[in-house]
């Protein structure tokens, strides 16, 4: 029998808010229901974002910053209003938001700009064993180039950073770059301590945010975080935008990145002056659509609420570790925090010694969409010795009915392997 | 997919036949899929006349990368190294039946990746790229 939204007897906000994503009416091509785990990858998006997308490309496209007839006006203060709907999204000033693809070129951004003037051969740079690719690799990269050391806050096997040592990772320490929330564990950095310590030490901090922005509220204020970056498709935006955070002051100091057009203020032949942040940082034509779209998934989500979000989560991120404790006489593993206070939405784990692509691909002949493999954190993979995991993850439209679908699915791949 | 984790595959997954080292080896090749993480080693005996005597094979990952590995093992022993070198794509696709994801089939192949790499002495392409 395949189960319909209609028959999942959801309560009546997470009925409506299921009922805005489009995608999750629609079956497989076996005709089961959807059941997407993998926000962690990327959010399914709600009507109200796809829309504006069509609106825009419909009712005003036009470039920006330049055209004074109606559309490019339209197009220009839309452009600008999604600007400060991020702002405000994360209390940041307005001049503080740089549009930039994704978190990956928001890192990058950082560690060419910032990176290359003010680390020297012989600083350090550290950053944690639970980091992305997207938030090592380029620390190696700059490390190279600069000959500056490249430090690791370790995590236990729970996935838990151990600070105990931060002292001395921080000494000679020019920046310190973090993520905010594990994408393979889970885990929710401390980062109120670690932002502490590496002011104190005169380190600088970027905070990789793509986990964290989606699901909680995020103050970078309150954090004093110098540099916050993350990725609109995560957070039930489109594909191709982000933002990166920084300090107005140390913004101000950064050289360009990309260089061209709308990034400068004055060009002659032989020489050009550069405009003031963020628009310094942003050359070229922008991706107005998405950023404009971005805008209105930032909307939708403070409409839901960011703390009714973070408490659904939390909720099923404890129905679930309930549901798969009751495979684990069966050989099943879940890794990372226990608690769902100290994680968001994560989890992974391993069945047997059913390997996890076999298992997502049992999983996909049900509906059932995770994610399998080593999640952008090999080092940490080697580290922890799995050859690959498992990983389910949760946003706002997932339901106590989806972790059923995962728990029956898991069942059908016992049955297929045995165990 | 549905029926895809057939007996015998599994049977070969939990049961690789071939599965180990040779003492002197007169190849060997390895490779991983970096989808999976598999990863695939293969050892080769051959004979005067250029014929495999033996192979043996080792490595880690899915269900369809060991399986896979394993029935070729059982295929190759008595060809000539240079008719190895020539084998396609379909005798795995024949070994592992039908149903196989695009996106699976680098899992399949990579046994085959291995073989092939270890009679001609370097890396092959991927079979199903050829």
């Amino acid at each position: 029998m395949t189960q319909t939204l209609h028959s999942l007897e959801l309560d009546p906000k997470l009925a409506a808010i299921v009922a805005d994503f489009p995608i999750l009416a629609r079956p497989t091509s076996r005709g089961k229901r959807l059941v997407y785990l993998d926000s962690a990858a990327t959010s399914q998006k709600p009507r109200a974002v796809i829309d504006a997308l069509v609106e825009y490309y419909e009712g005003y496209n036009a470039n920006i910053h330049r055209g004074v007839y109606e559309i490019a006006e339209r197009a220009t203060a839309a452009y600008e209003a999604a600007r400060v709907k991020l702002a405000h999204f994360i209390n940041a000033g307005v001049s503080e938001v740089v549009w930039v693809r994704n978190t990956t070129e928001a890192v990058n951004l950082v560690a060419y700009t910032w990176g290359s003037q003010n680390v020297r051969r012989g600083d350090a740079i550290l950053v944690t064993e639970l980091e992305h690719h997207s938030d090592l690799v380029p620390w190696q990269a700059l490390a190279t180039r600069t000959g500056a050391r490249l430090r690791f806050i370790p995590a236990n096997p729970r996935g838990e950073l151990i600070l105990d040592d931060l002292d001395r990772l921080l000494d000679g320490c020019k920046i310190v770059a973090i993520g905010h929330v594990s994408n393979t564990l889970g885990t929710i950095a401390p980062l109120e301590r670690v932002i502490a310590r590496a002011h104190q030490a005169g380190a600088v901090v970027l905070v990789d945010g793509a986990q964290a922005a989606p699901h909680f509220r995020v103050d970078v204020k309150a954090l004093d975080a110098d540099f916050y970056a993350f990725s609109g498709h995560k957070m039930l935006g489109p594909t191709g935008i982000g933002v990166l955070y920084g300090k107005h002051a140390i913004l101000e100091t950064m050289p360009p990145f990309d260089y061209g057009g709308d990034m400068i203020a004055r060009v002659e032949y032989r020489g050009a002056t550069f405009a003031e942040p963020p628009r310094r940082f942003e050359a070229g034509t922008a991706n107005i659509a998405d950023a404009i779209a971005f805008g209105v998934a930032v909307e939708y989500l403070e409409n839901v609420g960011m703390d009714w979000i973070r408490a659904h989560e939390r909720e099923l991120t404890a129905y679930a570790l309930d549901r798969l404790e009751q495979f684990e006489p069966r050989g099943l593993e879940i890794y990372g925090p226990r608690d769902p206070n100290l994680s968001s939405g994560v989890i992974s784990f391993n069945f047997a010694d059913i390997h996890a692509h076999d298992l997502a691909s049992i999983l996909d002949t049900e509906g059932v969409c995770i994610r399998a493999g080593h999640h952008c954190t090999m080092p940490l993979m080697d580290k922890m010795g799995w050859s690959a995991t498992a990983r389910a993850s949760f946003y706002l439209y997932n339901s106590h009915a989806d972790i059923d679908a995962l728990a029956g699915g898991l069942e059908k791949a016992g049955r297929v392997f045995g165990v | 997919m549905d029926d895809f984790y057939r007996d015998y595959i599994l049977d070969h997954y939990r049961n690789p036949r071939n599965y180990g080292h040779l003492e002197r080896p007169d190849a060997q090749a390895e490779d991983l899929n970096p989808l999976c993480g598999d990863t695939i080693h293969m050892e080769l005996e051959v004979a005067g006349d250029g014929t495999i005597r033996d192979v043996r094979f080792s490595g880690k990952g899915c269900a369809i990368s060991q399986a896979s590995a394993s029935m070729l093992t059982e295929s190759v022993k008595g060809m000539k190294l240079e008719d190895v070198a020539r084998l396609s794509k379909d005798v795995v696709l024949e070994n592992i039946g039908i149903g196989i994801s695009p996106t699976r089939m680098k899992c399949a192949m990579l046994g085959l990746r291995v073989l092939k790499s270890a009679a001609i002495g370097e890396l092959a392409a991927w079979p199903d790229e050829e």
